[in-house]
């Protein structure tokens, strides 16, 4: 596998320079949505309270999705055709349409969350889980 | 070479679901779920661009990917509305004049 994956590298590159770049930033730009990802997954799983958690999921899957999704937009191009620039676009349109949506769903989930008198954690939950841990850690 | 990528980005998708699971099942209050199954139909999308790009028909999947983005937007708005607890037009009223009266009192 590996030495296949050197060789389809090395004739990529001798075949067309050029497009082994814009190859190469669309991988990297997917390789940095999955960092962002990695921030998303560990939020929730380890953040204390909804509003922090949604903290989390908002921000790092609007820019993790709009990474990934112009990363492949960029790997897929293989010439200057009508049909690839079109295909661009409309990955392009994806991105700008979730770039869009994403935050308003976040903040009416957040909205809604408020309303129905879900609260934040406060000085005296902090208190109760640290003395809760002191006392974990003095058994 | 973008083969091994898109087979390499799709299994790391599905590992870092894991978390985002475990918030959907575990989750103490309705919205920390409603947020994972956000989260996930929005990678959603990626993931239908990334099968698209392993069967090289892209085009047609990225109208998937689309759908699949509109409809997750829709279920989050709906289900946040659903949530709501929404007050009866008297009720605001009535706590509206209550105020105005009260403060009245204090002036």
């Amino acid at each position: 596998m590996i030495e296949n994956l050197a060789a389809s590298i090395v004739v990529q590159s001798e075949q067309s320079p050029g497009w082994f770049l814009v190859h190469s930033i669309g991988m990297g730009m997917g390789v940095v949505g999955l960092l962002f990802f990695l921030g998303t997954a560990v939020g929730m799983l380890r953040f204390p309270d909804f509003y922090t958690r949604m903290h989390a999921a908002g921000k790092g899957d609007t820019l993790s999705t709009m990474l990934m999704l112009g990363g492949f937009g960029l790997v897929t191009m293989e010439d200057f055709s009508v049909g690839s620039w079109l295909l661009l676009l409309k990955i392009l349109g994806i991105v700008l349409f979730i770039f869009l949506t994403t935050p308003t769903s976040s903040h009416a989930l957040m909205r809604a969350a408020f309303e129905d008198d879900e609260m934040p954690l406060g000085e005296k939950d902090l208190k109760k889980i640290r003395s809760r841990a002191r006392g974990k850690q003095a058994n | 070479m973008k083969e091994y990528f898109a087979i390499l980005m799709g299994a790391a998708l599905l590992v870092l679901m894991i978390p985002i699971l475990y918030r959907i099942i575990r989750g103490p209050t309705g919205f920390d779920r409603i947020l994972g199954v956000n989260v996930i139909g929005t990678k959603t999308a990626v993931i239908l661009v990334i099968i698209g790009t392993l069967f090289e028909r892209v085009d047609m999947f990225v109208d998937f990917a689309i759908a699949y983005a509109l409809l997750n937007f829709v279920a989050a708005i709906v289900v946040s509305r659903y949530f709501n607890r929404t007050v009866p037009l008297h009720e605001m009223e009535e706590k509206l004049s209550a105020a105005r009266q009260s403060r009245g009192k204090v002036n």
